[in-house]
């Protein structure tokens, strides 16, 4: 087990990049801490699943080094790295068992016997297939196959890094929660180094100490599910993150004040002159729908069963607002803004304040 | 199941019926008619029973022809179809490359039959030959048309450059069909370039490989234009495989009634082996779906 390091990393799938365009992954210098569980978390095409490749060796990277503790392993084969990847699709060996499935990573690496058929048992209780480790892999449905993709990734225990690549697409919803949760506990016992990748953010939130958000080739944050929801640093995980995500309305900061098409809206805290594309973002959480503040022009109310959301028009701009339990649209709707959760982004990222005020 | 009954679609098929009677089964009948009887021309017959087939079953020429035909058949699989494996294993995946290795392998199969041996022929003539010249000129002592094993390697060299095309392109299909992320989960799982042939290209091949080993069998047990364009099945009868002692029989000495009765037994026993190959690979199919 050790620390990940990524330095100056970038990738190109084009053996002569010209542009930034032509990266799908930009300039990057990471650290991914001995047995976190990280999250890797994007759209499709965003560059998580090269990313993942580069940690593990399939695919080298054109620039920049890849450190496992202090060691370079850049140029190292994937068998030299000895990581552990389980891939969005099952990948079994059809003609062998289920054992056999299970005991390959360790039979290719000359381990004892005897170790083999212990560790096999635990895996196998841990994925819930004792009753089918005599069984051809062949005939087994998809999500069968799945776990036995996950028990292969999970069998070794001196790996450096388990990596998941979507790996729970396939499997049943409810299989996929209890999947979910075995990761973790796993995590707790052994503390592997894991990342996961995905594009579904629960997992993503649920999963990981870290999430880390990755838009258009470049990871816009690192941080905890909190820091994602609370500060975004990027209006992409403003949006990405959150359901619905962070409204965001074009503005003019001055001081700890934004004036939103003429209507002033106190801010949390005072922010130096920025220049560029400004915008606020505050999260529907935070919106508050009374007959005071800022009118609004209600487009519709979703019930999502937990609560309600609101779409309406705030300037010509699109608001959602979160409703509380039981609460009605006044006749003339208006909002308010939390202060202290309005962000500040310009050109797309966030911009610290200078000071926070006291009481806020 | 509420299925309407409709036996008039039957009649849909007749024409093709009467085609294929016409173009087969009648011919098919002549040859039953001579197997059973024997004629002195004149469409006079004489029914012998079952004495042609005891003559043919007993006969030491048809069993030297059937030795020498398992043997060959036996020879181009033991050597084609591990050949086309390696080949399909080495051919590039994408790319200009590729294509241009999938040209220069089809380009073999498109050539038709007579032409390859009269390629052949030519190829390995001594006195005019690229291929028999050069190996005298090198002082090996060659010559397909005195020296029977010579006239083997020629005939098998020949039919592996004719026919390997085929098994490597079919493999190749069967392996162009595995995911990227099988050979990476084997890099993971660290498993030796012979563990990803064994527990993943081969599993992955098995159904082509299948019917090109059936394909292959079949014409290699039913080849005549080849051979019979390069030695006309010399040096001696070295190189006479069934279909070239059978029009040897029927055209040459014009012995009709062993002839038919020959080669009514020669396609019940391919179509034995077509049947045994079918069943067996269907049956595959079956357990893989299980």
């Amino acid at each position: 087990m050790s620390r990940i390091t990524l330095s100056n990393l970038a990738h190109s799938y084009l053996t002569n990049p010209k542009s930034d365009a032509d990266f799908a992954l930009k300039e990057m210098d990471h650290v991914w801490d001995d047995g976190g569980a990280y999250a890797l978390l994007g759209a499709s095409g965003c560059g998580k699943t090269t990313l993942l490749n580069i940690i593990s060796g399939l695919v080298r990277p054109s620039q920049g080094r890849v450190l496992f503790g202090d060691r370079d392993v850049t140029d190292a084969e994937t068998t030299a790295r000895n990581i552990a990847q389980v891939f969005q699709f099952p990948v079994v060996y059809d003609t062998m068992t289920v054992r056999q499935n299970l005991a390959f990573p360790l039979r290719n690496r000359g381990m004892d016997p005897a170790y083999i058929a212990r560790r096999i048992d635990q895996i196998a209780a841990m994925i819930g297939m004792e009753a089918m480790l005599d069984k051809k892999a062949r005939g087994l449905t998809a999500d069968a196959k799945q776990k036995i993709s996950l028990g292969r990734g999970m069998v070794r225990e001196d790996v450096n890094a388990i990596l998941f690549d979507e790996p729970l697409t396939v499997i049943d919803p409810h299989m996929k929660w209890e999947l979910r949760t075995q990761l973790k506990s796993l995590h707790r016992e052994f503390g592997h180094t894991m990342i996961y990748v995905t594009h579904d953010q629960t997992e993503a939130l649920t999963f990981a100490d870290k999430v880390v958000v990755m838009h258009d080739g470049r990871v816009v944050q690192m941080g905890t599910p909190e820091e994602l929801f609370e500060t975004p640093a990027h209006t992409f995980v403003g949006y990405f993150i959150g359901s619905p995500g962070m409204n965001l309305f074009e503005a003019e900061v001055s001081g700890s004040e934004a004036r939103l098409g003429g209507v002033s809206v106190p801010l949390g805290a005072a922010y130096a002159p920025t220049t560029g594309r400004v915008q606020i973002g505050i999260r529907p959480e935070y919106v508050t729908v009374s007959d005071e503040g800022m009118p609004v022009t209600v487009k519709r109310v979703e019930d999502v069963g937990r609560h309600r959301i609101l779409r309406a028009e705030l300037g010509g701009q699109p608001l959602n607002a979160i409703l509380g339990e039981g609460m009605s649209i006044p006749a003339d709707p208006r909002v308010a803004f939390a202060p202290d959760r309005v962000n500040v982004y310009a050109n797309d990222w966030r911009v610290a304040p200078v000071d926070i005020r006291a009481g806020g | 199941m509420d299925k309407t009954q409709n036996n008039k679609a039957w009649f849909l098929v007749l024409p093709v019926l009467v085609l294929v009677a016409f173009s087969a089964v009648l011919p098919l009948m002549t040859v039953v008619n001579y197997a059973f009887n024997d004629t002195f021309g004149n469409n006079q017959f004489f029914w012998t029973g079952l004495e042609w087939f005891e003559d043919m079953v007993t006969s030491d020429r048809l069993h030297n022809a059937l030795g020498r035909q398992i043997l060959f058949s036996a020879v181009i699989l033991a050597i084609q179809v591990p050949l086309g494996i390696f080949i399909a294993l080495n051919m590039p995946k994408s790319g200009f490359w590729a294509s241009l290795v999938l040209i220069l392998m089809a380009l073999p199969l498109l050539i038709p039959f007579n032409v390859v041996g009269t390629i052949w022929q030519i190829f390995g003539r001594v006195d005019i030959g690229l291929l028999g010249h050069t190996l005298a000129a090198m002082g090996i002592d060659y010559n397909y048309t005195n020296d029977p094993l010579d006239a083997w390697i020629t005939v098998v060299v020949m039919d592996v450059w004719h026919w390997t095309s085929l098994v490597a392109l079919l493999c190749y299909a069967g392996l162009q069909s595995i995911p990227q992320a099988y050979y990476q989960a084997a890099k993971i799982d660290q498993a030796t370039r012979w563990s990803v042939f064994r527990y993943i290209e081969l599993p992955k091949m098995k159904g082509v490989l299948l019917i090109a080993i059936l394909l292959r069998f079949m014409d290699s047990f039913m080849i005549y234009t080849e051979p019979f364009v390069v030695t006309g099945g010399g040096p001696g009868n070295s190189t006479t495989f069934l279909s070239i002692d059978l029009a040897k029989m029927a055209t040459g000495q014009f012995d009709l009634g062993p002839a038919a009765a020959f080669s009514l037994m020669y396609f019940c026993v391919i179509l034995l082996i077509s049947w045994v190959f079918y069943t067996v690979m269907t049956n595959l199919d079956r357990e893989e779906n299980r």
